[in-house]
């Protein structure tokens, strides 16, 4: 968590590198300019990249083999207090009802964990640190199947359009189609998460990922949504079957601050930081 | 385009003279506030009474940032801006309200808001967003903290800064908004699509 609060995964500082060789606003330039320094900073300070250390997400996969499973939460959870004092992050949970911030970042339903039982002996945990403002441009779009694809494409012209500058653009823009409704979100946020150099493996949904990362910088909207030609970083789709009365679309942004982590753990105990 | 650097208090006559696209620093104090606290100091001044701390000429940072006390002293580890637009429905009457004169925040305001700027005299600034590093690079000391049971995220915070920027004005008094000049223009082009 403490390395996902302070460095970006290369694949994002890389995609950030080359916006910047390619934009031609002098506003566009001079924000992803600030964005590359503030990575530097960051790193060299020790401090969180985003003062909005964000909700801290796990997908977890738990291998049939490894040693310890029903633990698993209470350690997770325990490792989100320690990071919230230690790195610091922000307290970002609070109270619905009461708006009373619990002080850490933990409370009902947070951490947000999602288990996944793998064959194996190993453990896989991966953490997504995302923020308010991009969580809060979430779409759902509940479409009739006869729009077919370009009815998909526009549902995320449209939340493109509906989000703007709000969710500190360049993004990743994550596309779940089909599924049912909580099943397209969940998918989109995971295919937010997939690095930006792995396209979807099947060529045909990678051209549509191309193309709508085209189509969505041709906007003009730009860094920030203060113009120029980078508002998304790249756009990545995840699919699944769908029931014949519905098409559901969930889209979902990561911030151009995508810190995500990925840890693997022996079943001695010993692990590996895999990312960033 | 034009740089500035300006000491707080800032006088209208100085706010009116910021064009869009303007690059500001600022120095002097900054005074943190997000929904909940805009809420609260409205709701006090519509009773009549004062929020704790004077904000006439001064500068309000849409930020929630990162504390730590450490040896009886706050310390800001994180301090960057936070989604403007949440503070719409309440900005307008803020800024009738207490007249200040920069208000500094990411991802831009809309038409109520940027009507208040104009008539009252004020301009939005923004920072680049999720640079909280570098923002924290600008802070001096913490002077003082108002309202820590909305959190530490929602509660006011007063933070002496030494050129904090650069920070771009988006909105200024004349009733220009780069955003909505932006957002406009790329409706426009995918409706042509």
């Amino acid at each position: 968590m403490a390395a996902a609060a302070i460095r970006l995964p290369r694949d994002v500082r890389e995609a950030l590198e080359r916006a910047l060789e390619r934009e031609e606003s002098p506003l566009g330039r001079s924000i992803l300019e600030a964005i590359l320094r503030n990575i530097k900073v960051a790193e060299e300070r020790k401090l969180p990249i985003c003062q909005d250390t964000g909700t801290p997400t796990f997908y977890v996969e738990v291998g049939s083999d490894f040693p310890v499973k029903a633990e698993l939460k209470d350690a997770i959870i325990a490792a989100v207090r320690r990071a919230t004092r230690e790195v610091p992050l922000r307290p970002n949970a609070v109270n619905p009802w009461s708006n009373v911030n619990s002080g850490d970042i933990t409370g009902a339903g947070v951490p947000i964990i999602h288990w996944e039982l793998v064959p194996g002996d190993r453990l896989r945990v991966r953490y997504l640190a995302k923020g308010g403002g991009s969580e809060n441009v979430s779409a759902l779009y509940m479409l009739s199947p006869a729009k077919g694809v370009e009815g998909i494409k526009r549902a995320v012209i449209d939340a493109v359009l509906e989000a703007g500058p709000k969710p500190c653009p360049p993004v990743i823009v994550g596309v779940g189609v089909g599924g049912g409704a909580d099943a397209a979100l969940d998918a989109a946020k995971r295919a937010a998460m997939r690095p930006l150099d792995k396209p979807n493996p099947d060529p045909e949904i990678a051209k549509l990922e191309e193309s709508l990362l085209e189509e969505i910088n041709s906007l003009g909207l730009g860094p920030m949504g203060l113009g120029g030609s980078t508002y998304a970083l790249g756009v990545h789709i995840e699919w699944m079957h769908r029931h014949p009365a519905s098409l559901p679309v969930g889209v979902s942004m990561l911030c151009w601050a995508a810190r995500r982590a990925l840890v693997e753990f022996d079943p001695d105990g010993s692990f590996r930081l895999i990312e960033p | 385009m034009a740089e500035y650097r300006l000491r707080t208090p800032i006088s209208e006559d100085e706010a009116r003279k910021l064009r869009a696209g303007d690059v500001i620093y600022i120095s002097g104090v900054v005074v943190t506030a997000r929904d909940q606290a805009h809420r609260r100091a409205l709701e006090l001044a519509r009773r009549g009474e004062k929020p704790p701390i004077d904000l006439e000429g001064g500068v309000v940072y849409h930020c929630g940032p990162i504390v730590r006390q450490e040896g009886g002293e706050w310390k800001i580890y994180g301090f960057g801006p936070t989604t403007s637009a949440r503070m719409e429905p309440l900005e307008p009457e803020f800024i009738e309200k207490f007249r200040v004169r920069v208000i500094v925040g990411k991802g831009g305001m809309f038409e109520r808001t940027t009507e208040a700027l104009k008539r009252f005299g004020a301009v939005y600034a923004q920072h680049p967003g999720g640079a909280s590093a570098l923002a924290v690079s600008s802070v001096k000391r913490v002077l003082g903290v108002h309202w820590l049971d909305l959190g530490m995220p929602e509660a006011v915070w007063v933070v002496e800064v030494e050129d904090l920027g650069p920070l771009t004005v988006t909105i200024d008094s004349t009733g220009r908004n780069l955003y909505l000049e932006v957002l406009e223009a790329a409706r426009a082009r995918a409706g042509k699509k």
